[in-house]
């Protein structure tokens, strides 16, 4: 068996349902909101929630991927771990897109699904369903309890691993006589297996080298992602580059980790990121990866991606480094500790004749795109412009959430922010539906933060139930679907790259308006221009959710661009 | 790059699921798994699978990350074939009068050094155990004789590198908080 070594325990709260044990477990492990859908196999554990209610609430979804995207948001907003908990069957194949979503950009989730009784396993029972198989490929851990003693370790094991080194979800499914069977309660938190190291050791002889190579370079260029937030290394990063003065780049999961105006701070990466980034990324000689993991969408062709610089990787997960890119010094560790230690070593430097390279291309791209985006002499309004308008308004305070697509890019292109955990999107997945579902969770988990959903009229209809869930609970968000009555960013690419062949890509909307209000929530229809401003001070000054639908240019293009198989210096304008 | 074959050992704790954890991972970058053993290990509780795959070195070093990354792996490494001791065995089942007229058939089974398992009067078993080729001339050279069923394990390995499985696990064990 695994090796365990006990450090703290809690008071024994005796013999117990395995349903109650559940229940006290994740109260056990600090959870105070969870989030999720009732149904037979998974009754019991409901039955034990009925009677904790004040410590341990539960938010009835109105779709178990609604469920599971809100625990992904409360998880991204606070940094601790979101729990969700469905039924047997279709309740848990539901959760599969979310945990999906969550093992590709490491959110740490627990889900907790039912199962039918195990005598019944592998009969094709009503909602039985092979999750554990399923879920397989998409959970960095999962286990099926079928005896009512295995609870209090499954899930202490669950919450350790999901939310330890590089985070993610796991998934507990429970059998429904596990449920109803008794155990002697004896928590134990979980705090190691042999099998499992989620902190590498930090080798200082790497961190050495890459500060060598730090102190030789010419042109060196950040690039950060995620790794950064979820080792709350924020403040370690800024302390490196200011010491340094490297021009640091962002993913959009890094986005948020660096305030927006930071003056080393020049912009995003990627496929619809900035100019200068992009650009410099094949001009720089020595290359800092921290957190991150050279998706395709930020690397372009990778035969041509900075080539004529020497690499650098900060990774906490092995099989990240020389995966795409080869490091020529890995730091395996943990990004806050590296990044402490690397400061002590590294010399004050500036480098801003490179850093005024990267200000003179910025300037292209604003002449070019940026300003006509902001400040459209258009008839239509443009995504960029109604961000704008938010950000001035509302001071770059906001958490704001995005579905996928356009208004994705553009919501990472032109929001500002100030502090940390501020973005949340669907990177790696990329799942049309999170937006609404993880806002609510994020609202839920941060509620004195204003939080700010923003949507595609496309992605809104694959979640809008989950307004009956923002209504049931009162929750304030402010939504603002970008209305450009099309699926936005497959028609771009349906313009570019398929002769304007739009297939399926047109939506013939309902009138939200009257869908929302539904819902009891208050909403405001946009078309022109000059009701923007009002429009946007009226939402953010109203107490309690808001809908507010802009209708914006229908062919509208995101850029710039690096079209695929385009390397990224090649990145286009227009 | 050059395909070539690897023998890859992962150990990892002995749990239900952890075949289908450690195989899906071949599954998602479409490689063939060649041939699979599981079984104990030195150490209780360490299942250790082999597993045949033939792949770029670079692919095979990436694909062992992965499965390192897996919580209930406990190591996973890759050898060349010139870097492993390995055997295969196989079992025949041939006609017993084919073997009973002390013509050829009974020659061939001396001359590979193979076993005679078992002698019923309808059938006769016979196991032979080394590398696939060894195992595959008895096949090539029985069948003419009539075959009546034939199988061939996975392949089992003993790597020759020197640093045993024990001091890897105390090694892990130590790092514990």
């Amino acid at each position: 068996m695994e090796t365990l070594e006990v450090k703290n325990t809690m008071p024994k709260l005796g013999l117990m349902t395995g349903s109650q044990a559940v229940v006290q477990a994740l109260i056990a492990e600090g959870v105070d909101l969870m989030f999720g859908y009732p149904g037979g196999a998974i009754m019991p554990v409901y039955d034990a929630l009925y009677d904790v209610e004040q410590e341990l609430k539960h938010v009835l979804a109105r779709h178990e991927q609604g469920a599971v995207h809100a625990a992904q948001g409360y998880a991204r907003a606070t940094g601790k771990v979101g729990v969700c908990i469905a039924t047997s069957g279709p309740g848990a194949t539901n959760l599969i897109t979310g945990i999906a979503d969550a093992q590709i950009d490491s959110t740490p989730l627990v889900c907790i699904t039912g199962q039918v009784t195990s005598h019944l396993l592998g009969t094709d029972a009503f909602q039985e369903t092979d999750v554990v198989g399923i879920s397989m490929p998409v959970t960095k851990w999962n286990f099926q309890v079928t005896r009512a003693e295995e609870i209090p370790m499954a899930i202490a094991k669950a919450f350790y691993i999901a939310r330890s080194g590089k985070p993610g979800p796991v998934l507990v499914d429970i059998t429904k006589d596990a449920q109803f069977g008794k155990v002697d309660f004896n928590y134990v938190p979980f705090t190691g297996m042999r099998s499992y190291q989620p902190k590498p050791k930090l080798d200082l002889d790497s961190v050495k080298a890459a500060a060598n190579l730090i102190n030789s370079a010419k042109r060196p260029f950040i690039l950060f992602g995620q790794g950064i937030i979820l080792s709350d290394a924020e403040k370690e990063f800024k302390a490196f580059i200011e010491k340094t003065g490297i021009p640091s780049a962002w993913t959009i999961l890094g986005l948020s980790a660096l305030e927006s105006d930071h003056y080393l701070n020049v912009g995003m990466l990627g496929m619809h990121g900035n100019y200068a980034p992009n650009k410099l990324t094949n001009e720089c000689d020595v290359l800092i990866a921290i957190g991150m993991r050279f998706d395709d969408r930020i690397t372009g062709d990778l035969s041509r991606y900075a080539k004529q610089a020497k690499i650098i990787h900060i990774e906490i997960d092995p099989s990240e480094v020389s995966k795409n890119v080869h490091a020529d010094i890995p730091v395996i560790a943990d990004a806050k500790e590296a990044l402490f230690e690397l400061s002590k070593i590294v010399k004050e430097n500036s480098h801003s004749e490179w850093l005024n390279k990267f200000r003179a291309l910025e300037k292209e791209e604003y002449a070019e795109v940026i300003e006509n985006e902001l400040y459209p002499s258009t008839e239509k309004m443009t995504m960029g412009e109604v961000i704008n308008e938010i950000n001035v308004q509302s001071d770059h305070n906001n958490i704001v959430v995005t579905d996928v697509g356009q208004h994705q890019m553009m919501s990472c292109r032109y929001f500002k922010f100030k502090q940390t955990k501020s973005m949340i999107t669907s990177g790696g997945l990329g799942t049309m539906g999170f937006c609404l579902p993880a806002a609510i969770g994020a609202k839920m988990g941060q509620p004195n933060k204003q939080v700010v959903a923003v949507i595609g009229d496309g992605g809104f209809q694959m979640t809008l139930q989950e307004l009956g869930t923002m209504f049931q609970y009162g929750v304030d968000v402010k939504i603002v679907v970008l209305n450009n009555e099309f699926l936005g960013m497959v028609r771009q690419w349906q313009e570019m790259f398929f002769e304007k062949r739009y297939a399926s890509t047109t939506m013939v909307n309902p009138d939200f308006q009257r869908i929302v209000s539904g819902y009891g929530i208050a909403t405001k229809k946009v078309v022109k221009r000059e009701e923007l401003a009002d429009a946007i001070e009226e939402m953010l000054n109203h107490k309690g959710a808001y809908f507010l639908e802009a209708i914006v240019g229908k062919e509208n293009n995101v850029f710039p661009m690096v079209p695929t198989g385009a390397s990224v210096s090649e990145i286009r304008l227009k | 790059m050059k395909k070539e074959r690897y023998t890859i050992s992962v150990f990892t704790e002995d749990i239900v699921g952890m075949l289908n954890r450690v195989t899906i991972i071949f599954t998602r970058r479409k490689i063939n798994i060649e041939s699979i053993a599981a079984s104990e290990s030195e150490i209780p509780n360490i299942h250790r699978y082999t597993l045949v795959i033939s792949e770029a070195e670079d692919m095979v070093k990436k694909v062992v990350l992965q499965l390192e990354k897996q919580v209930e792996v406990v190591k996973a490494v890759y050898h060349k074939d010139s870097e492993v001791v390995y055997q295969e065995i196989a079992l025949y089942k041939v006609p017993t009068e084919v073997l009973l007229s002390g013509g050829e058939a009974e020659k061939i089974v001396r001359a590979h050094h193979a076993r005679v398992l078992s002698v019923e009067p309808a059938f006769t078993v016979i196991e032979k155990t080394g590398h696939k080729a060894e195992t595959q001339a008895l096949f090539d050279e029985l069948e003419p004789y009539g075959m009546l069923e034939f199988v061939r394990s996975g392949r089992v390995a003993i790597t020759k590198p020197m640093k045993t499985l024990k001091s890897i696990v105390e090694e892990l064990e130590n790092t514990q908080d």
